[in-house]
């Protein structure tokens, strides 16, 4: 895949949730949503308009949510929290732990406003913690899919995947990469280009950053490599093995550097003793409001700068 | 079950005793709020509940939130000694490999509707239960069952308004006010104020009785039963920490202290004799 492959459409991936809950709530009764009065920002009123009686909605309590979710799983239901990342993540945290990944219950936390896609709301509303926070709770499945079509086919995924799953999704609109019959499998990292001098893994909104470095790599002489990794958890291990060969590899990531995907990958190829990494990610700071496209510069999350460490790297 | 009152006050015996073996053996465990919650918990797994304990998984059983877990030797031996698990299990409390886990666990333990342990969770929990068997038209009900201390914990209250705007006439909520919490009284480490007044300002059709007469508990269940009246119930019930042991009633240090051999002993006999009233 090139650069021209991605299309200048561009939808931010949260309506990918609005879009593919409601089909898989229309086909399955015991799909619900809970709601925790961000319906209209999170894209969940037209479930709740077209199935209210697989809706519910707990005002701003969000720890009350995770709870009510548990309890209806334990039933049978399927329900998908459905918030804002930072609070999906943070001020869940422990109802996760306690109540959904202790005893391995079937539910999905969905957020959408993840990384600094939130932009303008400021550093309150940006989650750059989130990812890593939940990689770290046992049987926790953490995804976020690069654009509208490869989330839309992850979330009808996690919902045939029993167990807890938190699925992250943009505030601010991002290019579509794949084509909407592509298809994705959850632990399953997606080749988007083979190359023999660097490899770049990326995850969600930074995916095409990727391919496009990639693209003015390729023409200054270096073949690059660039695998899609929206499943943080479990990690494709074998693909990041397979990067080894080449050696070279840049993470890069809408996410704290610090345990997210540069951090999971770095665990693979310290564990495997060869390789280095370079991680292009949240510089271990909070943001501010600012344009979304302000935000990632500010962190080195550009074109430019995964095409700088890549020559760097590669040593031209 | 129709159980007599009097083999009610029996059981309670039955598993004050049960429960504080546990304990004992263990040398671990909270025999204060074990003892104050014996009688309901009699009530509940002897008379009360629907439940099958050769089949603890029925989608149409009645459910059981403990949300204070951590007094989950009184559950544990209701659980015992209706056969939900052999009853030598006992034996086994807060040991490894045990399905006694130290709080709740529903993957280790027939008979666990969902895990606790984590104060002011449960309710929660217990609230999305009842939602689903409204939403599914079914008779099943969800007992929930919380310490006054714990009510500190506000998500307790975010689960109490929802009870109130799903309308869950199938949920009871007991609420053990005891007055006693690790650090001291609840009136000193933070006030409840009335908690009576408190769930129904939230919507709750409420009750407060004595937790350790039997009649009334039966009495009071009996009641709620009938009101399907679209408000979820709450039973705060007075209640004695230690209950049925003259020297651990209304003692702070048996929060989460075991017996010695001949504090054993002498509990065990203590209840044997029953209830004073």
């Amino acid at each position: 895949m090139t650069t021209a492959q991605v299309q200048q459409k561009k939808i931010a991936t949260r309506d990918a949730f609005g879009h593919e809950i409601v089909e898989l709530g229309l086909k399955n009764k015991n799909i619900y949503v809970v709601d925790v009065d961000i319906g209209k920002s999170c894209k969940t009123t037209e479930f709740s308009k077209r199935l209210p009686n697989q809706h519910i909605n707990v005002g701003i309590a969000e720890q009350n949510a995770a709870g009510i979710a548990a309890g209806l799983s334990t039933t049978g239901k399927i329900p998908f929290v459905s918030t804002y990342a930072v609070f999906g993540s943070l001020r869940m945290a422990e109802q996760i732990r306690q109540e959904i990944c202790y005893p391995n219950l079937n539910v999905k936390i969905a957020c959408s406003h993840g990384g600094v896609t939130p932009a303008n709301d400021g550093g309150s509303h940006q989650a750059i913690e989130d990812m890593g926070v939940l990689r770290t709770m046992p049987n926790m499945t953490v995804i976020m899919g690069a654009d509208y079509y490869s989330c839309r086919k992850l979330i009808a995924q996690a919902a045939e995947l029993y167990g807890p799953v938190y699925l992250r999704f943009t505030r601010d609109a991002v290019p579509v990469i794949y084509d909407e019959n592509e298809e994705f499998e959850i632990g399953k990292a997606k080749k988007l280009r083979d190359g023999k001098d660097l490899a770049i893994i990326a995850n969600g909104d930074t995916v095409h950053l990727g391919l496009k470095a990639a693209d003015e790599l390729e023409k200054q002489g270096i073949s690059v490599k660039v695998l899609d990794m929206h499943t943080l958890k479990p990690l494709d291990r074998d693909a990041v093995v397979e990067c080894l060969d080449i050696g070279k590899i840049i993470t890069v990531e809408d996410h704290n550097i610090l345990n997210g995907l540069g951090s999971a990958v770095s665990e693979v190829v310290a564990e495997e003793g060869r390789g280095i990494v370079r991680r292009i990610g949240i510089q271990d700071r909070f943001g501010e409001s600012a344009p979304y496209e302000k935000l990632l510069e500010l962190n080195g999350i550009t074109v430019e700068n995964i095409v700088e460490t890549g020559k760097a790297l590669v040593g031209k | 079950m129709n159980t007599s009152i009097e083999e009610l006050k029996q059981k309670a015996i039955e598993l004050r005793q049960t429960a504080l073996t546990m304990i004992y053996e263990a040398q671990s465990g909270h025999p204060g709020g074990s003892l104050s919650s014996a009688d309901v918990i009699a009530a509940l797994y002897f008379r009360e509940m629907n439940i099958d304990p050769q089949n603890p998984k029925w989608e149409d059983r009645d459910r059981f939130v403990l949300s204070k877990g951590h007094v989950c030797p009184i559950l544990y031996a209701a659980l015992a000694l209706r056969g939900f698990v052999p009853y030598e299990t006992i034996h086994t409390l807060r040991k490894y490999g045990s399905p006694f886990q130290g709080h709740p666990d529903m993957k280790k333990c027939p008979g666990i509707d969902i895990s606790t342990g984590s104060l002011g969770q449960g309710l929660s929990c217990a609230v999305g239960m009842a939602i689903a068997g409204k939403r599914d038209g079914k008779n099943y009900r969800v007992f929930a069952m919380l310490g006054d201390g714990e009510c500190q914990e506000g998500q307790i209250w975010e689960a109490a308004q929802a009870a109130n705007k799903y309308k869950l006439d199938n949920l009871i909520v007991f609420v053990d006010d005891n007055n006693l919490q690790i650090d001291g009284t609840c009136d000193v480490v933070m006030p409840n104020l009335d908690l009576v007044k408190k769930f129904e300002a939230f919507g709750f059709e409420t009750r407060r009785i004595n937790g350790h007469d039997m009649e009334e508990i039966v009495r009071t269940l009996d009641e709620v039963k009938v009101k399907k009246n679209g408000k979820p119930k709450c039973i705060v019930y007075d209640a004695v920490k230690g209950k049925g042991v003259s020297f651990m009633e209304n003692a702070v240090d048996w929060h989460g202290t075991a017996p010695n051999e001949e504090q054993y002993k002498r509990a065990m006999e203590e209840i044997a004799g029953g209830l004073k009233s």
